[in-house]
């Protein structure tokens, strides 16, 4: 099932390239140079050694003992991307796609960014590399999450608050694309998820597989030759893509949990594939929120990161074989789910990855003790203390 | 023969260029839109591209997106437009392109929508975030419903590339005059010429071809057909003035604008 570079950027109906032709030769020369340094030992060795000694890798998978016993079923292992520099998962991508485009011999760095982690991680890898960055941010999460911003702008890039549509990630997005029609000389665009005209899904994924095969190697460990579930949030879909993909042609159970925000039926959430139909956005194919009109849906999610109404290519493909189950979380679980690792681990997790977490916390209970489910905890929840203590207090 | 290559060819009869002009439909209201359409028509436009509004126009600057975005929120949907194009048909015979995104023409259906569109009176599309790599379905539902299918070509296009857009290119090539969105306004660059005496190198005798993006003004008109362009386009230009003209003032404030601009072609 396992699909490694598709040559017409499709996975099944999924994917492809639908972008104004001006970007086209930008996407021919990012394919080109992609496929070049992929396999590049001096690249490879490059980007190694900053995953390593620069962001922290491998990470732990770390056996939450005291969350396992409060549940009373399966074992709940965590991988923990949540402790890599900058306190998510988007370190892996960046720091391949800034080393890429510094080959490329580009100067000047785009990105957009939803919770405002792409965007850190964007500076981060930016300021180490030399490379000037310039992140988009819907202005509605430059205020939800405002300390992602004074980062950005302490690490120095600049930020562009988008007031364009929803104000959020899809029109950071498109705020990024328009820049870089204008300047597509000189500008390298650093998508910060598994989404996109090809290459972007398949690039972003391969760089993000490095979290499931440190599973695949790490739960040996625990006496186990494969997980027998993993399970991660799904926004865009790359913390996702990069812990399914090694383990896609293994018997391990895979579920990926979108934002249920307000409830299914209640039209406010971002729940694409639980709840969208196929259309054509940000240059893909893949299962939208929409309406009969073809106009794309306002999301909700009390998380950032995950209010995107679109999905990665390859998820929409896995949900249509039928190889990854997507299942979604209430806004109200993602809290209480939060709350719970807290006070049982001493760990705080982004809202993003609680989703993940919530889903555990409901499928442990029913799973024999033997079993081993691995959550990837994408990233740490500093950025996000502000919004659950507001909604601990309207809650009571 | 469709109305846009035989208006292509009667303009190359009486040595005249088109002028291909640019309006949102349902902005700043569906009546406005009709009487915006009236001035065209009026001011002896050639060509007239029907905008449809899409919720992430990721191809377009400032001016246009402010518009898509009016047109949302007045609750523009696809029933209005395919009513607007009936109501054209049984005033003019103007060549109808529609210009919108992918995803609008995808949900409803290429082949469903196209053949309806036809009978309705459209003439062709305009789709600027449709590759050529991606264009089987959308082709073959175009071809079936005998629509024009304008493809957009860039300064930064290769060679190969433009040979391999004009073989599904009918109607007009639609050569973007920048790198940037809709709307920007420059002074006439070098390599804007170069891409267009490059363009029509590779198009000559097979499709005519347009020039679009930023252009606002006679002067610019003049400049562009001097230098080899079959078409020119304008759209953020008319929807400005559209937007600083009360409703009752539309169709005659348009005429008088778009008769100076087809003055550039003759
Ligand atoms: C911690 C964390 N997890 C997950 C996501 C969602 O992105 P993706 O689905 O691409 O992993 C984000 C996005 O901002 C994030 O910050």
């Amino acid at each position: 099932m396992k699909i490694k570079f598709p040559k017409d950027g499709r996975f099944g109906e999924f994917g492809g390239k639908y972008i104004p032709e001006t970007l086209v030769p930008a996407i021919e020369e990012l394919e080109q140079n992609y496929l070049k340094y992929k396999n590049d030992p001096d690249f490879k060795k490059e980007l190694n050694y900053y995953l390593t000694e620069y962001a922290g890798r491998p990470t732990p998978l770390y056996y939450a003992k005291n969350l396992t016993q409060k549940i009373g079923g399966a074992k709940i292992y965590l991988k923990r991307e949540d402790l890599l520099h900058g306190g998510a998962h988007k370190i892996n991508n960046t720091l391949g796609q800034a080393l890429l485009a510094k080959r490329m011999g580009k100067t000047r760095i785009i990105a957009e960014t939803g919770a405002g982690q792409h965007g850190v991680a964007t500076a981060m890898a930016c300021a180490a590399l030399g490379l000037k960055a310039e992140v988009y941010m819907g202005y509605k999460d430059t205020i939800r999450q405002k300390l992602n911003v004074f980062r950005m702008n302490l690490l120095g890039c600049k930020v562009h608050a988008v007031k364009a549509g929803s104000q959020t990630l899809k029109d950071a997005i498109n705020e990024a694309i328009r820049d870089w029609i204008t300047n597509v000389e000189d500008t390298y665009y650093l998508l910060g998820s598994a989404v996109g005209p090809h290459p972007y899904p398949v690039m972003v994924r391969d760089f993000q597989a490095v979290i499931g095969e440190e599973i695949k190697q790490q739960i040996k460990a625990f006496g186990k030759e494969t997980p027998d579930t993993v399970i991660a949030c799904v926004g865009g879909g790359s913390n996702a893509i990069g812990t399914f993909y090694p383990l896609v042609d293994s018997k391990t159970e895979i579920i990926g949990v979108e934002a249920a925000g307000q409830g299914l039926k209640s039209g406010m959430h971002s729940a694409t594939l639980s709840a969208g139909t196929k259309g054509v956005l940000h240059g893909m194919m893949t299962y939208l929120l929409q309406d009969s009109e073809g106009q794309i849906q306002e999301t909700h999610s009390i998380s950032a990161g995950l209010d995107y109404p679109g999905v990665g290519p390859e998820h929409s493909y896995f949900k249509d074989q039928k190889r990854v189950k997507y299942v979604s979380a209430t806004d109200k679980e993602v809290i209480d789910a939060f709350l719970m690792l807290t006070r049982t681990e001493g760990i705080i997790p982004a809202l993003e990855s609680s989703h993940a977490i919530a889903e555990a916390i409901k499928l442990a209970k029913k799973r024999p003790k033997t079993d081993a489910i691995v959550v990837t905890l994408s990233g740490r929840g500093d950025k996000d203390v502000e919004v659950v203590q507001e909604n601990v207090k309207n809650s009571k | 023969m469709s109305r846009i290559q035989n208006r292509f060819t009667e303009l190359e009869k009486s040595g005249q260029k088109a002028l291909v002009t640019y309006v949102m439909v349902g902005y700043p209201s569906h009546k406005d839109t009709l009487s915006a359409v009236r001035g065209l028509i009026e001011g002896g436009a050639d060509i007239i591209e029907l905008g449809f509004p899409f919720s992430d126009p990721l191809a377009d600057g400032p001016v246009i997106q402010h518009a898509s975005t009016i047109s949302l929120e007045k609750g523009t949907k696809m029933a209005q437009f395919l009513n607007l194009v009936k109501q054209i048909r049984k005033e003019s015979q103007i060549p109808l392109v529609l210009m919108t995104y992918t995803n609008i023409l995808y949900s409803k259906g290429y082949q469903k929508f196209f053949k309806m569109a036809k009978e309705a009176g459209l003439d062709g599309l305009i789709t600027p975030d449709m590759t050529v790599e991606e264009s089987k379905e959308y082709l073959k539902a175009a071809k079936n419903a005998q629509l024009d299918t304008i493809f957009l070509v860039s300064p930064n296009t290769s060679k190969a590339r433009l040979l391999q857009i004009v073989k599904q290119t009918t109607g007009f090539l639609y050569l973007v005059a920048v790198f940037g969105t809709t709307g920007v306004q420059n002074k006439i660059q070098n390599y804007t010429i170069s891409a267009l005496k490059e363009t029509k190198k590779i198009a000559k005798g097979k499709v005519p071809v347009g020039i679009g993006f930023g252009i606002s003004t006679p002067n610019d008109i003049k400049s562009y057909v001097k230098h080899g362009a079959d078409a020119a386009i304008v759209g953020s230009a008319l929807i400005k003035l559209i937007e600083k003209t009360p409703s009752n003032k539309i169709q005659k404030t348009v005429a008088s604008f778009t008769r100076q601009l087809k003055s550039a072609t003759k």
